[in-house]
């Protein structure tokens, strides 16, 4: 078959329906049970760090050649 | 070790680029190559200095003096886009504006490409690689991967700007509409954008957060698409190593088809995704409060990502492109409106139970209105898209006044309030110089932006309405010169409106260097010693 006519078909078959199953499954995660405490929390996260970042737990200074 | 390999690099640059200006083929190669030499002679002079030097990167602190140089720049370069747009707005309006002794530099033809790209690519492309290294520190508790490479990305995009701009107006173009640039700025261009990614991605990968911050995720899906817009539509062998001029891969309707996935992804990807980065975070700071609805947010984002990359055909409807690919380019692209008008609900409502501060910031007012105009460019796009409207406004004033509210409306005004919200953060001021003069910007921008957009609805459906007029034989009523002459009064106020918008961006540029100036420091700007011990 022409690579053409393999895309076109591919495109409007099995292709659209696999990007369909994507997005409607990417919708169901961000609605599953428990994301709301998730999503509340990240959300707050631009109110953190604003100043500094988070020390590094054993070399605060590094120092590079 | 590691210095002495730069070294090398930049003088085998220096020492190339002055062979290559010296051998040039044409003007705009040959000033390019001077340009590049002299880059990369500063560059070279710049690491000799600090050899052997020892390298202090402290993780303790955000790198923050390259997000200070983003402002700068970002600000520099919106007065120097805004002037641009004016002036070619008033060459339309009088046209002996396009002055004899300097024909074939300073005439439209040259002019446009430099405002476009000083506008979508300096202004908009600076802002962009600025709060995203603003956002994604802050959100990732992280330091700038990659000591100082952030800094070779901000001056290597410069340096892009600089060889695009001298090369448009001295004749280098490959005469694609956004993608103008000659093949060896794109190669420049890749390696930047390369490096970009790399530094984001690397402090994305060390973050101090459990979580990537949704504003995170629309600037890393600008970049990458970005890159990949940009690698596909340049596809070009080059004529000679010494010449600007190259040749495209593709070509006919495979050409045209590319060209304007790339064009409409670049609105799509760089003037949406990028800046609605910036509306994820500044709206909350601003506000106070976090976003309105995160699941919303994640909504908005995997429905642009979904729907925006096949819109593009909108922009060939009537032409060679099969039926099939305008008709699928005009069904995304009127599908597009919602989750459009989602991500504007979600920033709006960010301020239900603040609304008052409308009355007293004049910062979150800009923000607000910003998003007022994303909305209404979504709603207006869409509706362009559709076939039948199309033919009356494709190739008219309509498109430019369209394309001027997104501009304008929505990337400039949050822009602005992302420059007025950065900068007292940056330099540690207490507040802005002042805030009236906030208002004084807010209130010629938008002023400016409404004569623009309605005086541009006006011209391009009384253009297209001529265009089409035909009388009772079928014969054309109107030559394309009576359409001319008959926007000369809707060209006058367009540049008008520009005209105060840049006055706007004047004045917020004097409010800014007064903050910075004749503002007290809070504290010492070195965060180490504001940070109270813990």
């Amino acid at each position: 078959m022409e690579t053409y006519t393999l895309l076109r078909q591919l495109a409007d078959s099995w292709g659209m329906l696999l990007m369909l199953l994507l997005f409607a499954g990417v919708m169901l995660w961000a609605f599953r049970p428990g994301s709301r405490q998730v999503h509340s929390d990240i959300a707050n996260s631009i109110f953190r760090n604003e100043r500094k970042p988070v020390a590094e737990a054993t070399k605060p200074d590094r120092t590079e050649a | 070790m590691w210095d002495y390999v730069k070294l090398i690099v930049l003088g085998a640059i220096a020492v190339g680029a002055a062979i290559a200006a010296n051998y040039g083929h044409d003007l705009a190669y040959t000033v390019n190559a001077i340009e590049v030499m002299l880059a990369a002679a500063i560059a070279f002079v710049v690491v000799l200095r600090g050899v052997g030097e020892p390298k202090v990167v402290n993780q303790g602190e955000y790198l923050d003096g390259v997000i200070r140089a983003g402002v700068i720049a970002t600000t520099f370069w919106a007065v120097v886009g805004f002037l641009a747009g004016v002036f070619i707005a008033s060459q339309l309006a009088f046209p002996w504006l396009n002055f004899e002794f300097l024909q074939g530099i300073g005439n439209f033809g040259r002019l446009r490409p430099l405002h476009t790209s000083a506008v979508i690519f300096a202004f908009g492309g600076n802002a962009l690689i600025m709060t995203a290294f603003y956002v994604v520190q802050r959100t990732s508790a992280a330091r700038l991967w990659g000591g100082n490479l952030a800094w070779w990305v901000f001056w290597g995009w410069q340096l892009v700007i600089v060889l695009a701009a001298t090369g448009y107006v001295l004749g280098g173009t490959q005469s694609k509409e956004y993608a103008e640039p000659t093949w060896y700025v794109d190669w420049l261009l890749t390696v930047v954008w390369v490096l970009y990614l790399a530094v984001y991605a690397g402090t994305l990968m060390k973050r101090k957060e459990p979580h990537i911050y949704v504003a995170n995720w629309f600037y890393l899906s600008f970049i990458i698409t970005i890159a990949m817009l940009h690698l596909v539509n340049n596809m070009a062998i080059p004529v000679s190593l010494l010449s600007s001029q190259s040749v495209q891969v593709t070509s006919g309707v495979q050409d045209a088809m590319i060209q304007w996935w790339y064009g409409h992804n670049a609105v799509g990807f760089f003037l949406t995704a990028g800046f609605l980065g910036m509306m994820y975070y500044f709206v909350p700071k601003q506000a106070e409060r976090p976003i309105f609805s995160y699941k919303l947010s994640i909504i908005h984002f995997w429905a642009l990502i979904f729907l925006y990359i096949w819109a593009g055909p909108h922009h060939l409807h009537y032409t060679a492109l099969p039926e099939w690919a305008a008709t699928l380019g005009m069904v995304f692209s009127v599908i597009l409106w919602m989750p459009s008008w989602g991500g504007m609900i979600n920033g709006l409502m960010t301020l239900s139970g603040a609304w008052d501060k409308l009355r007293t910031d004049p910062i979150i007012r800009m923000m607000v209105v910003a998003v007022g105009f994303y909305g209404m460019s979504t709603f207006e796009g869409p509706m362009m898209s559709i076939k039948s409207v199309n033919s009356l406004s494709h190739y008219t004033d309509w498109t430019i006044g369209h394309v001027h509210s997104g501009a304008l409306g929505w990337n400039g005004m949050i822009t602005f309030g992302a420059l007025y919200f950065l900068t007292p953060r940056l330099w540690n001021r207490e507040s802005l110089y002042s805030l009236k003069l906030v208002s004084w910007h807010f209130w010629l921008a938008t002023i400016g932006i409404v004569l623009y957009a309605s005086s541009m609805w006006v011209s391009g459906i009384m253009e297209g309405l001529m265009w089409r007029e035909v009388d009772a034989n079928g014969f054309l009523v109107n030559a394309f010169a009576d359409t001319v002459a008959a926007k000369f009064p809707m060209n006058v106020i367009r540049a008008l409106g520009g005209a105060l918008y840049l006055t706007g961006g004047l004045i917020m540029a004097y409010n800014l260097w007064m903050t910075v100036r004749a503002q007290p420091a809070k504290a010492p700007v070195n965060a180490n010693n504001f940070v109270p011990a813990e």
